[in-house]
């Protein structure tokens, strides 16, 4: 969908290092740019340092969330059996599927399959001119620093009128942000939504962890 | 002097604000500032608040401090990036402010500039971590700061009758460990959310100074209600407002149930800020009334 790259190895080694993980890569796009090679060579680091890979499946266009939602349900097992799940794709793609994963843990009664186990193993990049080819209400700021793995799969820069990356700003009344979003349309307060899911899934903590700043040299 | 010198001799402290004007002319804003010496222990200036383009807080602080007066300096994330943002800082530790408040600031779509470019290249928290950086002898990208390091007391913002409060509670632990050495709050009219509030922040342990807003009338009551996020004007106050138009129309009222406030919140919190919006003259009887002048 986007230009994108692998994310610095250090973090997705310190998340994912020794664990059981579920690996989705997604070939949408890739005639765009997939860091594919590099994405490669990485899995084959993580299979010779005791990382376990259940399951790496290359998928098209995770951002369409009808056909995602299908392919999901047919991981079910896989997905039980992982600690941990890395995405290679654009933010669209870890958005979408972080939402369907919540969703679709509580339809089948499993084990709850929780954003805070998701983490975006690129970081999006801007390309110029091309725009994504999601319809859905997902959005991606295509910053180069993906934050998924810290908002419990929600983007604060798209979802918030602020894109305020350390918590509300307290404009927020009755769950609505202080300004209406494009066209007028009235939004919800993105970091009350962010809050309420890392609540929802056990990982307040992650908030509170570090203050996080915008690197404006990547896009 | 710094305000945490003052929290620290244990001493309630009383801070009210002036808003700079339209226009370059300060004299207004001074005399307004005159009402309040030797009343309040400081006075904040705003930064272009509600996103109104004004005079600015910084050359406003330099004259209060001028004329003898402890300003502290509101600083919003909504005009500048950092480069701009620590500039001001600086410029602000050479006139000898010593208290600024940090802020993320209203959105400019909420302002008479509904055109500008909202720039939150920082927000509250990371501009704490900024002037923390100042403070210790470099700025935000990492580079040594010729000479000494400035030294302020930092004030933060939280909003104590937010609903949900959960999310506003997190971030104001965020701005604590950032380095937020006091919190002023939103306008409070409920006494028992408040106390609820500094029951769960009670171990923080950081100083708190409840806000109040002097209610002028019943639609600016019912407005408020409608429009500011965390502030909740209950029914009786409504009522109260009501039954003498007169009294409300000549600011008693206001005065009144804000002094009625003060008073029930100060066994709860560390001091008072004052938001008079405009109406400076009536906090000298408001305080006085409290029993704090
Ligand atoms: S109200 Fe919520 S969404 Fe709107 S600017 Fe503030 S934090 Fe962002």
């Amino acid at each position: 969908m986007l230009i994108t790259q692998l994310k610095p190895k250090e973090d997705l080694l310190s998340f994912i290092s020794g664990e059981k993980v579920f690996i989705l890569q997604c070939y949408g796009c890739a005639e765009v740019f997939l860091p594919k090679e590099e994405i490669n060579l990485f899995l084959e680091e993580l299979n010779n340092s005791g990382t376990l890979i259940v399951k790496n499946i290359i998928s098209d266009y995770l951002c369409n969330y009808e056909y995602t939602k299908l392919r999901i349900n047919l991981w079910a097992e896989e997905l039980k059996k992982s600690e941990k799940i890395v995405i290679f794709s654009c933010g669209i793609g870890v958005q979408v599927v972080s939402t369907i994963l919540n969703q679709v843990s509580s339809i089948s009664h499993q084990s709850p399959v929780t954003s805070h186990q998701i983490y975006p193993g690129c970081d999006t990049l801007y390309l110029n001119g091309f725009q994504g080819l999601t319809p859905f209400n997902f959005d991606c700021a295509q910053c180069g620093q993906c934050f998924l793995n810290y908002t419990g799969g929600i983007c604060p820069l798209t979802s918030c009128a602020k894109s305020l990356l350390n918590g509300p700003c307290g404009g927020a009344k009755n769950g609505k942000c202080e300004v209406a979003g494009p066209a007028g349309i009235v939004m919800d307060c993105g970091w009350e939504k962010i809050y309420k899911k890392l609540e929802t899934i056990g990982r307040l903590d992650i908030l509170k962890e570090v203050i996080k700043l915008r690197d404006y040299s990547k896009r | 002097m710094e305000l945490k010198e003052l929290f620290a001799k244990g001493k309630f402290v009383v801070t009210s604000e002036v808003g700079p004007p339209k226009g370059w002319q300060i004299e207004k804003t001074l005399e307004e500032a005159e009402i309040l010496r030797g009343k309040v222990d400081a006075i904040n200036v705003t930064d272009n608040q509600s996103s109104v383009m004004r005079f600015g807080a910084l050359a406003t602080c330099h004259f209060l401090k001028d004329r003898g007066f402890e300003p502290v300096f509101q600083i919003t994330c909504r005009d500048r990036n950092r480069l701009a943002l620590q500039s001001d800082i600086l410029n602000a530790a050479a006139f000898g402010i010593e208290n600024l408040l940090l802020l993320t600031g209203d959105h400019p779509l909420l302002g008479d500039h509904k055109d500008a470019k909202p720039v939150f290249d920082l927000d509250s928290v990371s501009l704490i971590h900024t002037v923390k950086k100042l403070e210790d002898g470099s700025d935000l990208a990492g580079n040594k700061l010729e000479g000494e390091p400035p030294k302020f007391c930092l004030g933060a913002v939280v909003s104590p009758c937010a609903e949900p409060l959960e999310p506003q509670l997190f971030k104001m632990e965020k701005k604590i460990k950032a380095g937020a050495e006091f919190f002023q709050t939103q306008a409070v009219y409920e006494v028992d959310k408040f106390v609820k509030f500094m029951e769960k922040v009670k171990n923080f342990g950081i100083p708190i100074m409840a806000g109040i807003v002097i209610l002028k009338s019943v639609g600016m009551a019912k407005y408020m209600n409608e429009n500011v996020a965390g502030v909740f004007v209950p029914d009786n106050l409504i009522e109260e407002l009501k039954k003498d138009k007169e009294k409300t129309k000549s600011g008693q009222t206001g005065i009144e149930i804000a002094a009625r406030l003060i008073k029930e919140l100060k066994p709860y919190c560390q001091g008072i800020h004052l938001m008079p919006l405009g109406w400076n003259d009536k906090v000298p009887a408001i305080l006085s009334q409290a029993g704090l002048i």
